[in-house]
């Protein structure tokens, strides 16, 4: 029996078909995935480090293209307006994201410990703007913010004069009204009074999971004992939800670090009065696609991820997983 | 000796806490103010959007709804094709959603029944790539639209959303918590296939997932700014956000028209989240904790 070619057992073709199909399954499942990253993930990235050493308009087509070494990045050291961009971002950072989490915090507590009821309504309709477009959002806050007519001045001036709240906020009555999107060192604020806004019921949400794994027994055990509910608080609901601090505090600082949509439409797409309100992330934009300078461009979006990567190891080494077990 | 809590709670004084009535009174207010302090400016949004102008800038400002909803609503669609917008940002959202819905399951699927070769490199590649910052790859992106012809065309922003890390990653968890592996093997008795399996079995008892899975994705493109501000520039192929920004800059600010726009924009989100509040919220917490 000479037979040219020669395969081991000769199986029915279904069931070979049906052999390859078992094990080529996995790989079929999951390639549409790593085939869109990679032309939609990876390579932009490995681009985009090779860009941030070029000079490029593309609007002069992609032969004009010249490499120029580390110069968009020591060009970007002198530029006044990346380190505006840079102390903005920061700025904001923090006077939106530290109060997120000092509201967030006690508020998850009390949604799960101090009341009965409307848990979820109170839940939902803090974290309502979470889910809502930052940009319709912006919107409505740019008339918020308004000069003469914005609710929030006209909700101070009335704090400001009413008898019942005069003693405390009496002494603003000077300042107003308060030129919010106008007047360079309102414009930050502003911008954190949003983002606080927006992300603090996210934070609340997260909390709330956090306060879910804490077994119910502690705080029986804790309230035989005599516990407050402030002695609860501190002893067990902070030491425990150290983790998810630590984890929401990581998304606040990646997500307020790369803040373009809520300071773009506040600002108008200028970045307001002397770019007191640009962010890096806007600054990066304009720099691409209104001053079609891409290299430069590329470079702001690598010094951008190293800042971001910086403060998260940061943070990682001060409070990630090594310093919980040695703090207290 | 374990003390065990009385299991019947006098309403008058919650033991659980030790709160007095006051107290538990003093707590709800602040929550209220708190929630109503959220809620105001969508309120306010939907009460500017039915002025003019003239009573918009006004004090006190207004606060409760007017006459004009319907020439705000002219005067948007007289300044913009605001409906050819609208469905845009619908078109875009819907072919983002069915797509990942579709292909992050399956992936899920994988990732969840299946133990095959470089699956721990492939999903530490893939939650890897969920650290990454979208703005990262933003310049590229632009370039790589531009090369294939898509920029103002819808393709250029769902054909990348359609299978996210995100989504592979909710599915996977999803899967794995709500279907054995067992039935695999079930399947495979009854001569189907690998991705019969997935259809016929998969599927039909991931639904709750896959229905939030389809609720986070639309909600993530229909208020996604940053993409088609990059490769739409024209006002034909505008989504909403995109729309809503072009009249900002013009010299005489519309704002009753502005407020209609973005109660529309806002509205479709408000509806989803009236009815599936409690899965939305889930699932995004699921997604980003477990993560």
């Amino acid at each position: 029996m000479a037979r040219t070619t020669t395969s081991a057992p000769k199986l029915p073709l279904s069931t070979r078909f049906d052999k390859f199909q078992r094990r080529a399954a996995p790989y079929l499942f999951v390639s549409p995935f790593f085939i869109l990253f990679a032309v939609f993930g990876l390579f932009p990235i490995v681009f985009s480090m090779y860009l941030s050493f070029q000079v490029w308009n593309p609007i002069q087509g992609l032969g004009t293209m010249r490499y120029v070494g580390w110069e968009n990045y020591v060009w970007l050291f002198d530029d006044p307006w990346f380190w505006r961009s840079i102390t903005n971002t920061l700025w904001i950072a923090f006077a939106s994201g530290i109060p997120q989490h000092i509201v967030a915090i006690p508020l998850a507590f009390a949604l799960a410990r101090g009341i009965q009821s409307f848990r979820h309504p109170l839940t939902a309709a803090y974290f309502l703007p979470y889910i809502t477009s930052a940009v319709a959002i912006s919107l409505v806050f740019s008339t918020i913010f308004g000069t003469q007519f914005g609710a929030l001045n006209q909700a101070l001036i009335y704090l400001a004069n009413a008898p019942w709240s005069a003693w405390l906020f009496g002494g603003l009555a000077e300042h107003l009204p308060v030129n919010w999107l106008g007047r360079a060192p309102y414009i930050k604020p502003a911008i954190a009074i949003l983002v606080w806004w927006q992300f603090f019921g996210f934070n609340v949400v997260l909390y709330a999971a956090g306060l879910a794994t804490i077994p119910k027994d502690y705080y029986e055990a804790a309230e035989i004992d005599g516990a407050s509910g402030r002695q609860s608080f501190f002893y067990i609901t902070l030491p425990l939800l150290r983790p998810m601090i630590f984890f929401a505090v990581t998304l606040t600082i990646i997500g307020n670090l790369q803040l373009f949509d809520q300071p773009f439409i506040l600002t108008g797409g200028t970045g307001g009065t002397g770019q007191a309100g640009m962010t890096v992330a806007m600054y990066l934009y304009r720099t691409g696609f209104e001053w079609l300078e891409m290299g430069t461009a590329a470079a702001i979006s690598w010094l951008l991820f190293l800042l971001i990567g910086t403060l998260t190891v940061i943070h990682f080494y001060f409070f990630g997983r090594s310093g919980l077990e040695t703090r207290d | 000796m374990r003390v065990r809590a009385t299991p019947f709670k006098s309403p008058a004084t919650d033991t659980r806490t030790g709160r007095s009535p006051l107290g538990q009174f003093v707590l709800y207010v602040v929550l209220i103010a708190l929630a109503l302090l959220t809620l105001f400016p969508f309120y306010w949004m939907f009460v500017l959007a039915t002025h003019t102008q003239s009573t918009i800038f006004s004090a006190p400002p207004p606060m409760w709804f007017s006459e004009f909803l319907q020439r705000n609503y002219e005067a948007l669609i007289g300044r913009l094709p605001f409906l050819r917008n609208i469905w845009n940002s619908f078109y875009i959202a819907v072919m983002a959603t069915i797509t990942t819905m579709f292909f992050a399951s399956l992936a899920g699927f994988a990732f969840a029944m299946y133990e095959f070769r470089f699956k721990r490199v492939l999903f530490g590649t893939l939650i890897a790539s969920l650290m990454i910052p979208p703005l990262l790859g933003i310049i590229p992106y632009y370039l790589i639209i531009q090369y294939l012809g898509w920029l103002n065309t819808p393709r250029a922003l769902w054909v990348p959303a359609m299978a996210s890390a995100f989504g592979i990653f909710l599915m996977r968890q999803y899967i794995a918590s709500s279907m054995p592996r067992d039935l695999l093997d079930a399947g495979r008795i009854d001569g189907a296939s690998e991705f019969r399996i997935y259809w016929s079995i998969a599927v039909p008892i991931i639904r709750p997932g896959l229905a939030t899975l389809g609720m986070l994705t639309f909600i993530g493109q229909w208020n996604n700014f940053l993409g088609p501000l990059v490769v739409l520039n024209q006002r034909d192929s505008y989504t909403i956000p995109v729309a809503l920004r072009t009249l900002q800059g013009q010299i005489q600010t519309d704002w009753g028209a502005i407020m209609t726009g973005t109660a529309l924009a806002v509205l479709p989100l408000l509806i989803i989240f009236i009815f599936a509040s409690r899965q939305v919220i889930e699932g995004l917490v699921a997604g980003s904790v477990k993560g």
